[in-house]
């Protein structure tokens, strides 16, 4: 596939704000991700404070180890030469014992104490994560995406999780084995030291470039297996489209093409890894050599012994291991940050329909809802609703009629405080919905839409999910109301069915039915149906008014439709239009007016059943 | 009754269980060995060049045994340079056999990867609707990226570095030994601990890793909820409760983590201390050994060195048994998805010149998972060419299935469906797909530029022709996206309303020029308005084609020549709608209001 149907077929769009993300952050823990990354770490302080204290002992234990060795081959051996006196010996075989079992024990506490620190750390943000996408507002999540919401707990958490795991530990044992050894190769011998050290430039050199190189071409790996991954699930999840379209041919093609361009993006960071480990290796093997020349020399003009020869030697592969694997724990830090600062930004969006500083209490509500003045607009300077004025009597049923836009949805929505209005009051029993805490504003006012999403669990639980202490007698009352008790029943393991399972196979309709029973067991002083009999077929619709008949009775309904055989059973209809309430009156009033556009919507209608 | 009737064996009609782990083994990974043949010889050399490596690792400690006692013990300054030189030589010649293996491994395991995603997705496509049911998305995205992840890492990384690393065991091993005799058996019997802890840590790590794996999916799981059903939490005022439950979730996964350290802990400081042991004993006897000329000084310098360079390949066999492990588990997971054979295998016949007369006759079908459970029970019905039929039944009456038969998105289990005199199943299926084309009630949208999710039936449709498509679907509104009909739609690109995304699955299907259009309830979330004016367009397409509309509005039905009512799994009544209004009962019921409400008058 050539490079320009590649770039065809996905058109324009503007970019994407996780890519953006990426970019910003590559390599850099700066802005929100470093903030984030401190506020998560405060509370641990102190624990961090004694695991650098255990770092610190583990590595001066094991650094101690070739020094001693250098100790017993030079101490150690002539006393056994000369007398056969093994004291000197056993001494410094005691203390490597010793530097040995406090290196074991020390890692063994770092070790678990990280492990705790981190999944602390892991478990604070997750659950500050889930809290706070709890309290923004829907409109938060349209714009966002559950996909995103997802990433957002589960992939990024777990980069964060693998550089607490990993990362530090590498960091830290990598600077301190650095600074460590290069001071006791000095304090060993000052001349062969400095000789050792001449690597030191040239690590840092490499170092660097790989730093720069791995930025970008991590970038590059990261957005081509989006194209990828983006690819694959839309293919496999609309598979009925991609068959029924015979788009097989060409949907090969294009995945063969971001597949080979993530290939392309991975051979090129595979190739940087390539170049950088085996460099590490060049650097240290020459390093290797010039120490046996110069400190061959050394010792063979009696300067130095041979146990410092072999304490440099047994150093310098110490020194060099951890710089090798600082290739690994670049990749782990720089999706780490990336995702830091995706969380940073969520974490720093404001929830746009707050919690009140002091809610106010309501027990029993008696459903009166009354709009004082409401304005309110999606983008600035074009209202949906430029000033609405309207009062719903507890226990009215009301319906609501009107071209798409005209403002209908967004109605229900401020009643239920999806949306707070830009400018006026929306008041439940006289009460500002922004003074209740949203939990109770949602016990009294209720909102059933098309879309009826069901939870993992039994057909029972989503039934129940308004309010858990409902009976099983409760439940069975609701659904039968409803219609819905036979289909219900007639499944495997009727009310106890898996809906992740056999409850896959229920239809929209009937998952709309099992909707209407969450919010009919519910119980709500106000309920509001959006568009929520679209997708039952008429003879369910009917079901499901006989038992609005019953259920509505002494409570408060809006009922938002297209269809007009909803709108009978309501005591009055509101027409609206551009965000006014154009028509008003009961229904028969209303077609009785015989002009006016409830009037001709009905005539349709009456046309079309004859 | 049933078990006497039903299918020999339910298993073999419902093709692998997502849920159940697949049995996975040595063999599952050798029956994907083909994939390794273009790259023989790219193994071949990093073979060459790692046991390169394994001897360039043995050799630098000798040369360093050599200066320490040649030049510096026996003060024989001439060797000095050469040997010095020598390790130089030798340390080169180390970085660059690791460079050329880097680099041929990086070619061949990422070629490796690719081909087996590319095989995958091909044989993903291939699979039928019975399949795809089954398997969620997500379950297949895993394998076609963590699976083949493993199986890459193990193939190019795993599976030579067993192989090096036993190698260089053996090798060293057997210098050791030669070298100083006690203390190669010192550094061989520490090697066996390090062996046996491996693999039983390896055992128990196995089982708390998933462990982790699984807290973390119900994780997921609740994550998901959380954002998916958000505005039904809202709704409810039910986040304190789904906090909470996220919390349990949360915590079980924060507990089972920490065992996991603390497991890790364990085995990794007994890996570092049972080594050092060594190194004590070593230091101790060898020390000794020097003392009383049984060893030069130079030979126990080497001795630690080699000793330490046995470290990582023992320590790391864990590892890289537990990377085989995964390997095969992926394997055999992908073998799975390969072992499952399309159902649905194209005819060969064509038809030259398609009138569009669809016929079913006798038509059963069952879904695999409830084969006693049929949904359809015998249809018969008679489309003529050009006619529009209306399909009407109530919710879950089997109206889509019924029409997801004519491209063979599902096959029927008993009876024929017929496409101009010929069963569908004898036509090669790229040729009857491109005559029936469908308009689904959920449309799925591409993140693609409109255009692309427009011509998916048609990818060589003219200007004109999108044109007319979305004049007659209503859909002109693309023209006022940013970028106009190169704008990205769906998922990842400009949120469209329902009602705009059924507009354009209807023009996808208009634009297919199909003989056959089928229109799954696609005008269902159209306002009256809008739905007038489509179904005004849509009367000219209709004129000439046949078509089977799926409907639950009377404004719906008045699109179509005659109407079928489905109940029961059969066609009982066909007609048209007045006729059926009058007559039939079940239709009126369907169709019409509801009568005895008050209608105002």
């Amino acid at each position: 596939m050539s490079e320009q149907t590649s770039r065809s077929w996905r058109g324009e769009a503007q970019v994407d704000a996780d890519e953006a993300a990426e970019r910003l952050t590559a390599g850099s823990l700066g802005g929100g991700a470093g903030r984030l990354l401190r506020e998560l770490l405060t509370p641990y302080r102190r624990a961090l404070q004694v695991l650098v204290l255990i770092v610190l002992v583990e590595n001066a234990a094991r650094l101690a180890i070739p020094y001693l060795v250098k100790v017993g081959i030079d101490s150690g051996i002539p006393p056994i030469r000369e007398r056969d006196d093994l004291s000197t010996l056993l001494m410094v075989v005691g203390a490597v014992l010793l530097a040995t079992l406090t290196q074991a024990v020390a890692r063994n506490r770092f070790l678990v104490r990280q492990g705790v620190v981190g999944q602390d750390v892991l478990l604070a943000l997750r659950r500050r994560v889930f809290g706070h996408f709890q309290a923004l507002s829907p409109a938060f999540h349209d714009g966002y995406t559950s996909g995103r919401v997802i990433s957002r707990q589960t992939s990024d958490v777990d980069a964060i999780h693998e550089m607490l795991e990993t990362g530090f530990d590498g960091l830290v044992t990598a600077a301190l084995t650095l600074v460590g050894t290069a001071g006791i190769l000095l304090f060993l011998d000052v001349r062969l030291g400095l000789v050792a050290l001449l690597c030191g430039p040239f690590l840092a050199l490499l170092t660097n470039w790989f730093r720069k190189a791995s930025a970008s071409s991590y970038r590059v790996t990261r957005e081509k297996v989006a194209l990828v991954i983006v690819h694959f699930v839309e293919s496999m999840g609309g598979v009925r489209a991609v068959q029924a379209f015979r788009r097989e041919e060409r949907n090969q093609a294009i995945f063969d093409d971001v597949n080979d361009q993530y290939r392309r993006a991975n051979l090129v960071a595979f190739r940087l890894v390539a170049w950088f480990m085996p460099g590490i290796r060049l650097i240290g093997n020459i390093t290797i050599a010039v120490v046996l020349l110069y400190g061959g020399y050394l010792a063979y003009r009696g300067e130095v012994t041979v146990g410092v020869l072999a304490a440099f030697l047994l150093y310098l592969r110490q020194f060099f291991e951890p710089m090798m694997e600082i290739s690994q724990f670049y990749n782990t830090f720089q999706s780490a940050s990336a995702a830091l600062e995706k969380l940073a930004g969520v974490l720093e969006q404001e929830p746009d329909v707050p919690e009140p500083a002091e809610p106010r209490p309501l027990e029993q509500a008696a459903g009166e809802l009354r709009f004082d003045a409401v304005r309110f607009e999606y983008v600035e300077g074009r209202p949906v609703l430029p000033g609405l004025d309207l009062v719903v009597p507890a226990g009215q049923t009301v319906a609501l009629v009107g071209t798409t836009g005209a403002g209908k949805t967004t109605l229900a929505k401020l009643a239920t405080r999806f949306y707070d209005p830009s400018a006026g009051r929306v008041l439940l029993d006289g009460v500002d919905v922004r003074d209740l805490a949203s939990d109770t504003l949602r016990d009294h006012v209720v909102m059933v839409t098309q879309e009826n999403y069901l939870f993992s669990g039994t057909i029972a639980d989503n039934i129940r999910f308004g309010r858990p202490e409902a009976t099983m007698e409760e439940v069975v009352a609701a659904t039968t109301a409803l219609g819905a008790h036979e289909f219900i029943a007639a499944m495997p393991h009727g009310y106890e069915t898996d809906v992740a399972n056999q409850g896959g196979r229920l239809s929209a309709g009937q998952r709309q039915l099992v909707a209407f029973a969450r919010a009919f067991l519910a119980d709500p002083a106000v309920l509001i149906l959006d568009e929520a009999t679209s997708s039952l077929d008429v003879p369910s619709e009917r079901l499901v008014q006989q038992a609005l008949h019953t259920v509505l009775a002494g409570r408060t309904a809006v009922i938002i439709a297209h269809r007009l055989s909803t709108v009978q059973i309501a005591d009055r209809v509101l027409v609206m239009e551009h965000g006014q309430v154009v028509e008003d009156g009961s229904p028969q009033e209303l077609v009785a007016a015989g002009e006016g556009r409830f009037s001709a919507l009905h005539e349709a209608w009456q046309a079309s059943l004859a | 009754m049933s078990t006497t009737l039903g299918p020999p064996s339910s298993a073999d009609q419902l093709g692998p269980d997502p849920d159940r782990p697949p049995a996975a083994g040595v063999h599952s990974l050798w029956r994907l060995r083909g994939y390794l043949r273009p790259y023989v010889g790219s193994l071949a050399i990093m073979l060459v060049a790692s046991l390169g490596g394994v001897a360039l690792a043995i050799g630098i400690p000798l040369v360093t045994r050599a200066i320490i006692d040649g030049p510096v013990t026996d003060r024989d300054l001439g060797a000095l340079l050469p040997l010095a030189g020598l390790a130089l030589l030798l340390g080169v010649l180390e970085a660059v056999l690791v460079f050329w293996r880097r680099w041929v491994q990086s070619n061949a395991v990422l070629g490796l990867e690719t081909t087996m995603r590319r095989d995958l997705y091909a044989h993903l496509q291939r699979l039928p609707m019975a399949f795809h049911a089954r398997w969620g998305s997500g379950q297949l995205l895993s394998r076609a990226t963590t699976d083949l992840a493993a199986i890459r890492r193990f193939s190019g990384f795993g599976l030579l570095f067993l192989l090096i690393n036993v190698v260089q065991l053996v090798a060293t091993t057997a210098v050791l030994l030669h070298m100083y005799w006690p203390l190669g058996l010192v550094v061989a019997a520490a090697a066996v601990p390090i062996v046996w802890l491996s693999m039983r840590f390896e055992k128990r790590y196995v089982v708390i890793s998933r462990q982790v794996q699984d807290e973390q999916g119900d994780l997921a799981t609740l994550a998901e909820e959380g954002a998916v059903g958000i505005r039904v939490i809202k709704s409810f005022g039910r986040s304190t409760h789904v906090g909470e439950l996220y919390d349990v979730a949360a915590r079980r996964l924060h507990a089972t983590s920490v065992d996991k350290a603390r497991l890790s802990a364990k085995f990794w400081t007994f890996l570092e201390v049972i080594p050092n042991v060594a190194v004590v004993v070593v230091l101790l006897l060898g020390a000794i050994g020097v003392g009383r000329g049984q060893l030069s000084i130079g030979e126990l310098v080497a001795f630690i060195t080699l000793m330490l360079s046995l470290v990582w390949p023992v320590s790391s066999l864990g590892v890289i048994l537990a990377m085989a492990q995964e390997a095969m588990t992926a394997s055999a997971r992908i073998l799975e998805i390969y072992d499952t054979k399309p159902a649905i295998r194209s005819g060969e016949r064509e038809i030259a010149e398609p009138r569009g007369h669809l016929r079913l006759e006798g038509v059963h079908f069952a879904f695999p998972d409830a084969p006693d459970e049929p949904v359809l029970r015998g249809v018969d019905l008679d489309v003529r060419p050009g006619e529009t039929i209306a399909l009407v039944g109530a919710t879950g009456s089997g109206k889509t299935i019924l029409t997801a038969l004519v491209p063979r998105l599902w096959d029927v289990t008993a009876g024929r469906v017929l496409l101009d005199g010929v069963d569908v199943r004898e036509l090669r299926i790229e040729h009857l797909r491109s005559l029936v084309a469908t308009a689904f009630e959920d449309p799925t949208l591409f993140s693609m530029s409109a255009r692309e999710n427009l011509t998916l039936g048609r990818p060589d449709a003219s200007e004109v022709d999108i044109e007319e498509a979305l004049e007659i679907s209503q859909a002109g509104f693309v023209h006022d996206l940013p970028w106009g009909l190169d704008t990205r739609i769906g998922e990842q690109g400009m949120a469209l309303s329902g009602g705009q995304r059924q507009r354009l699955a209807l023009a996808r299907a208009v634009l297919a020029r199909p003989h056959v259009l089928v229109l799954d309830d696609t005008l269902s979330a159209l306002d009256v308005h809008t739905e007038a004016l489509v179904e005004e367009a849509l009367g000219r397409v209709l004129a000439s084609t046949t078509a089977i509309v799926v409907a639950h509005r009377a404004s719906t039905v008045q699109l179509a020549d005659r109407v079928a009512l489905l109940e029961d799994g059969k066609i009982t009544h066909v007609g048209g709608h007045r006729e059926l209004l009058a007559t039939v009962p079940a239709y009126r019921d369907l169709l019409a209001g509801d009568e005895n409400a008050e209608v105002p008058a």
